[in-house]
This record gives C-alpha cells, sequence and structure tokens, in this order.
C-alpha cells in the first residue's frame, strides 16, 4: 500500500484548522453557485439522463465513434495520432515539436498532459513550457501540481498568489484580482506571441464533424492556438462524442455543473487547421480500454470533467485536492485511480463516507459511491489493505454471524467500555478517542432486557 | 394494519443504545403494531461489507434473511442498515427469500408514514431541535430530497417531528450536509472524520438546537462523543425516543 494514503496526506491539511474551513467555504460557495444555475433550468434532470444515456451509448460503440472522428478530422486535414499511454503520447508531442525546432510551447486546459507528466518531460528535453491558464500557471510558478481538475490553484489564496507573483514576476504584493490577472495578462501575452507550437486539451471531440470543442474562460487557450504555427490538441479517449446535437446537452450541463455559469466564456470548436498552420490531435488510451474492460466501473469514463462532485464532496473540501496524490482528485479520481495503479491508490476509494452527495450533482450521473464500494472490495480481495484490517473483519464477521458469539462479545465490550475505558479509548490505540467520547456502556442490551421484559425465549 | 411485523435492532444499537430499541418498540406498539424481536438477529453485515471485506459479511446477511424471512414487514431505527439490506444485498443468491426480505425492510419513519399513514404523533417535544438526516436514509433510500437536486429539508422523519406539539425545527446553512461518521471511516480517516463532524455540530449549534435528532443513532454517536468532548450545550436524541414521548 501507498505509504502516503490518504488519510496521512488528509491530516497534515487538517493542522491548519483555520485554513481547512476557508478551503471548504470556497468550495461550498462554488457548490452553491452550481445548485442555482441549475435549477434555474427546470428541464435539469432531463438533461442529466439524456447526458447519461448518450454517454453510455458512446462508450458502447466506443471503436466505431473514435474512427469516424479520425476519418471526419483527416478529412479537415488534421493530423491524428494515437497513444497507448502517458510515455507514446509524450514521445508523439516531442516528435511533432523537434520536427518543427520548437523552443517554447505554450498550454492550456490540457488535465491529460498532467496525468502523462508531459512538462517535466518536455522540460528535460529542451522545451521550455509555459502554462497560460491562469490557475495553472499558478501552479507552475509555485512548482505544484493542480488541486483541482478546474479550478487548479483553488487551494491557493489570492495573498499567496500575490507573494508568488511578486517573487517570480515583480510584482507589487498586492493581492487585488484585477491586479494580479492583469499582471498575469501582460506576461502571458508576450509569452504567447513568441512561442513556436501551442498545447491544449479537448472538452468534446465531435464524431461526425471531427471538430474538437474547448470550453474556457480566459481564452489564452485561442490565443495560443491562434497565434502559433503549431497546434496540438491532447484528447483522452473518453472525450468522443457522436454528433454536433449532443454538444446541445453537453454545453449546458458543463459549465453551470463545474462553476455555476451558464456557459464558459469560450467555447471553441477547432475543426481545420489555419492556412499554413498545422493541427495535430493525440488520441490517448493511458488506462481508459481496461477501464472499458471493466463492466463494474466503466461507467467512470462517462466523465466530463466538470470538477462538481470535488466541489461537493464532504471529504475533498476538508483535505485538499493534493491529498489524493493523484491528477484527478476527489470522488471521481477515487474511482479513476484504482484502476491505473491499485496498489498505489488502494487507499481512495477508502476516503469517502459514501454520503452519495457526488452521484447527485454528477451532471452524467455516474453512479460514483456504488462504485467506491466496489473499488473497496477489489481493493480487499486485491491484498491491498493491512493484515491487520483483513484480520479484524474476518473476526467481525465471524462474530456476527453467530448470535451467541455476538452476545459474548457485547457483554464483553460494554464490561470494557465500562471499566477500562481510558485502555479501549487510550488515543494512541484508539483513533475515536482523539477528539471524541466513547458511546456509553449500559449493563444492560436491549435484548436482554427484552428477554427480561417480554419473556422470549 | 395487517401482517406481523418483526424489529430489527442494529447491533451497536442493541448494545450501546438499548433505550433507542426501546423507544422503536413501544413507538410502534402506541401506533397499534404488535412487533416481535426475532431472538436470532444480530446484524446486517454492513460494517465488514463497506470496509470492503462484504465476503466476511456474507455468513451475518444469510442469517438476516434467515431471521426475517417469512414477516410481512422488518422495521429498523436505522436509515443506513436498512440501505444496506435495500442496496447492497446483490452479493447474496437472489433467492425469492432474499428478494422478499429485501423488498419488505423499512426504515421506521417511513414504515411510520408511508404504511401506517401515521399523520399526527401524538407527543409534544417543547425544544429547539437539529435535524440530521443520515445520508443514507436522504440519498440512498431517497427519503429526503437531497439539495443537490434541489430539495429543501424535508422527508418522512420531518413530516412527523413537525407535527409534534411545541417542537422548534432549526433551519441549518446546510441541511443535508454529512456528519463524517462513515463506518469504519471514522476511524481510518479520523482527522478528517472528525473535522466533518465538528463542522456539522457547529451549524446546529450556531441555529441555537438543544437537541439534534436523526434516524441513525450511528450519526449521532459521532457527533455526541464531538460535543461530549468539546462540552457543548446539546443532546442527541434518536428520533424514535421523541416520537415516543421521550423528554430531555
Amino acid at each position: 500500500m501507498n505509504p502516503e494514503t490518504h488519510a496521512t496526506a488528509a491530516t497534515s491539511f487538517l493542522r491548519d484548522a483555520e485554513r481547512t474551513g476557508w478551503h471548504d467555504q470556497a468550495l461550498w460557495f462554488v457548490r452553491q453557485k452550481r445548485d442555482l444555475a441549475a435549477h434555474a433550468v427546470p428541464e435539469w434532470e432531463t438533461l442529466r439522463d439524456l447526458a447519461s444515456a448518450i454517454k453510455r451509448h458512446t462508450v458502447s460503440r466506443l471503436a466505431q465513434y473514435l474512427e469516424e472522428f479520425e476519418r471526419r478530422a483527416a478529412d479537415n486535414g488534421v493530423v491524428a495520432h494515437w497513444a497507448r499511454d502517458a510515455a507514446e503520447h509524450n514521445a508523439v508531442v516531442l516528435g511533432i515539436l523537434r520536427g518543427r525546432g520548437v523552443r517554447r510551447l505554450v498550454k492550456s486546459k490540457s488535465m491529460l498532459t498532467e496525468e502523462c507528466r508531459l512538462n517535466p518531460f518536455l522540460e528535460r528535453n529542451g522545451v521550455e513550457v509555459v502554462e497560460t491558464d491562469l490557475g495553472e500557471r499558478i501552479v507552475q510558478l509555485a512548482g505544484e501540481e493542480p488541486s483541482h481538475i478546474v479550478m487548479p490553484a483553488i487551494h491557493r489564496k489570492k495573498e499567496e498568489v500575490a507573494a508568488l507573483f511578486h517573487r517570480t514576476l515583480g510584482t507589487r504584493e498586492d493581492p487585488d484580482p484585477v491586479y494580479l490577472a492583469e499582471a498575469a495578462r501582460r506576461h502571458l501575452r508576450g509569452l504567447m506571441a513568441s512561442a513556436d507550437a501551442a498545447l491544449t486539451g479537448v472538452n468534446f471531440a465531435v464524431a461526425e464533424t471531427g471538430a474538437m470543442v474547448v470550453c474556457t474562460n480566459e481564452g489564452n487557450a485561442d490565443v495560443g492556438a491562434h497565434l502559433a504555427p503549431v497546434h496540438i490538441a491532447s484528447m483522452g479517449l473518453d472525450k468522443v462524442i457522436p454528433r454536433t446535437e449532443h454538444l446541445g446537452v453537453f454545453l449546458r450541463l458543463l459549465a453551470r455543473s463545474a462553476t455555476g455559469q451558464p456557459v464558459t466564456a469560450y467555447t471553441s470548436h477547432f475543426v481545420t487547421p489555419r492556412p499554413g498552420a498545422e493541427l495535430h490531435v493525440v488520441i490517448v488510451d493511458n488506462g481508459r480500454t481496461a477501464q472499458l474492460g471493466r463492466p463494474d466501473f466503466r461507467e467512470s469514463l462517462h466523465c466530463i470533467r466538470c470538477g462538481a462532485c470535488l466541489n461537493t464532496c464532504p471529504v475533498y473540501r476538508r483535505s485538499g485536492g493534493h491529498s489524493y496524490g493523484v491528477t484527478v482528485a476527489g470522488p471521481i479520481g477515487a474511482i479513476v485511480a484504482p484502476g491505473l495503479d491499485l496498489a498505489a491508490h488502494a487507499s481512495l476509494p477508502f476516503a469517502s463516507t459514501l454520503c452519495g452527495s457526488c452521484a447527485d450533482v454528477c451532471p452524467v450521473k455516474i453512479d460514483i459511491p456504488g462504485q467506491l464500494y466496489r473499488w473497496r472490495q477489489v481493493a480487499v480481495a486485491g491484498g491491498q489493505v493491512s493484515w491487520r484490517k483483513r484480520l479484524g473483519m474476518r473476526l467481525l464477521g465471524a462474530t456476527l454471524a453467530s448470535v451467541s458469539r455476538y452476545e459474548r462479545a457485547g457483554r464483553l465490550v460494554r464490561l470494557l467500555l465500562r471499566r477500562a475505558p481510558g485502555v479501549i479509548g487510550h488515543p494512541a490505540l484508539d483513533p475515536w478517542s482523539r477528539s471524541r467520547e466513547l458511546p456509553p456502556a449500559p449493563k444492560e442490551s436491549f435484548r436482554e432486557w427484552y428477554r427480561r421484559e417480554r419473556g422470549a425465549r | 394494519m395487517n401482517g406481523r411485523v418483526a424489529l430489527f435492532v442494529p447491533c451497536y444499537v442493541d448494545q450501546l443504545y438499548p433505550q433507542v430499541a426501546r423507544a422503536t418498540l413501544e413507538l410502534l406498539d402506541r401506533h397499534g403494531v404488535g412487533v416481535e424481536f426475532p431472538p436470532e438477529q444480530t446484524c446486517c453485515g454492513q460494517p465488514m461489507a463497506n470496509a470492503g471485506c462484504e465476503r466476511d459479511a456474507l455468513e451475518t446477511a444469510r442469517g438476516f434473511v434467515r431471521t426475517f424471512a417469512g414477516y410481512d414487514y422488518v422495521v429498523s431505527p436505522s436509515g443506513s442498515c436498512v440501505h444496506h439490506v435495500r442496496h447492497h444485498y446483490d452479493v447474496l443468491e437472489q433467492t425469492d427469500e432474499v428478494r422478499e426480505v429485501r423488498a419488505r425492510t423499512f426504515e421506521l419513519c417511513q414504515f411510520l408514514v408511508e404504511v401506517l399513514k401515521v399523520e399526527d404523533p401524538g407527543v409534544a417535544f417543547p425544544h429547539r431541535v437539529g435535524v440530521h438526516v443520515g445520508c443514507h436514509a436522504q440519498r440512498g433510500l431517497r427519503l429526503g430530497e437531497s439539495s443537490e437536486l434541489g430539495g429543501r429539508p424535508g422527508g418522512v422523519m420531518r413530516v412527523l417531528l413537525e407535527r409534534v406539539r411545541g417542537i422548534e425545527l432549526v433551519e441549518l446553512d446546510r441541511f443535508d450536509e454529512c456528519c463524517g461518521f462513515g463506518g469504519t471511516f471514522c476511524v481510518t480517516e479520523e482527522t478528517v472524520s472528525v473535522r466533518m463532524g465538528q463542522d456539522r455540530v457547529s451549524d446546529h449549534a450556531r441555529h441555537g438546537a438543544e437537541v439534534i435528532t436523526s434516524g441513525d443513532m450511528s450519526c449521532l454517536m459521532h457527533m455526541d462523543g464531538i460535543i461530549r468532548r468539546q462540552r457543548l450545550p446539546i443532546r442527541v436524541l434518536h428520533v424514535a425516543e421523541i416520537l415516543n414521548g421521550g423528554t430531555v
């Protein structure tokens, strides 16, 4: 099992109680904005049902739609590449960049390249990488990873961003968001204007037209892609949708679920390369086909990466995105990551109370708590939990399977709770008692009372 | 009402909160239901299954089905255990017996409102009360409409509490936020669990609740542990205790 489990990392995060409260409230605010936007659409639940059905259909014919997308894209003059895993993706991108002598690549809105660890790979190979999305640029300058798939720097306060910009960009230390955004704009404009290539993510790839749709609020994906002579779009193979009309469903759900906006400021359709420029698409598997092959977990491929399940998750809000140790954090990450590397991420399906809030905000209705429950079974069956827990659960199961053993155990527990609460509730042995009092220990169980009073048995 | 009704008392309620099981028994008596307590019962199996050890829970789950087969209704003062029986017994072979027991197992308030059609609980409880619907009741069994789906505080438990004389139900900032108990989560993710519980209790305290009530004693056990550690002037009571005419 990973030594840095979610619980360990979360405990570090929670040490700063004031900050935890701030983080929780910041994300709850986004959740509330989502509620207002979603509930203003009378047919919201119909849209969710439709989106879920379109995704289920698409995933059931994934190869067919991907090949259709590739053909249409090629007809449009787009160069399509396939990548089995992160290493192949990174090699494809480097190959394109080397062929054109690219020294600086500007990037925007790509969690897939985070997943593939593209930036350090390119930097090792002599390519300067500049993130142009404000949140992404903040975490890049800070030498961090994104903590959220839609708001990568949500864990940073504006005062911290002011200090970071002061240190790295030479701005004055002013936490005014307008000042900071303007400083970032000036800093990034020059870098984008002189970039040799641009890389963006893809929100939706439309099979019938070969179009790649990118949704952003800052427009830097567009600036980068329209200025550079080479545009590379990297997409997971789960991003394909059959037809343009389906965008009408997903685009109404995406921004409302993500941030409570009716639509993102920019919804750009990249179809053909500009005259004299190149447009590439890299279609990446990296574990997605394996997930498709797992009937219990296939549904996780329906995700449109809106981040709503992160914003609503009471565990995510109080443990921060970095505590998950994966690119896609939160509830959706906890059902995706075990499919990539069960041993490394076995603690994630347990980082949940199974409260079900994620399933109810999910715009494509993924049964996240159901999948967390199933991943727990897989993790235990695969030997990914401690022998102590395995043994404990086996003993508990054997005890509860027999009424006489159960009664004896119950009497013993109550006796210990009464006679030796200091031992049973010692903080070193019992995590319950570190911040909670033990439950009461009545002399008589209900069934003992019932036998005495009602004379059963 | 016709039919044989069995009472299922969750294991930890049987051992640690016998007064809650007694209140449930008496409450059903008050509403004219002669309820039996089959003595072979132990647990639904959820503690092992939620921890990923579904196979260690098989014998317990089979025992549950054997114990309650043949009853027309199985009633339990726990949304969480009922949710487990209804939603996670797929692991058992789906014999007629298993299917029937699953479909006939009811959470207490749901049974009172939907089966017995209780409209007036006929009791008084003159206190300011915060309502905590456990997540398995709320979003699992849909015994209340969740905020994510545009719901307001409501559901079968609140319907009953609203008719209790003299009661004042407090409004919370986040009416359906999880308390953080989560079964073994409460110890394996101890720090997150405690923080969630502290935040949940604070919401009730901020709005002047004297009592927090719930249909799930497990949520209340967790919150009560925090309340007593912090020496807050709040009591927890299972909803069966209030509906049975209990006092603070």
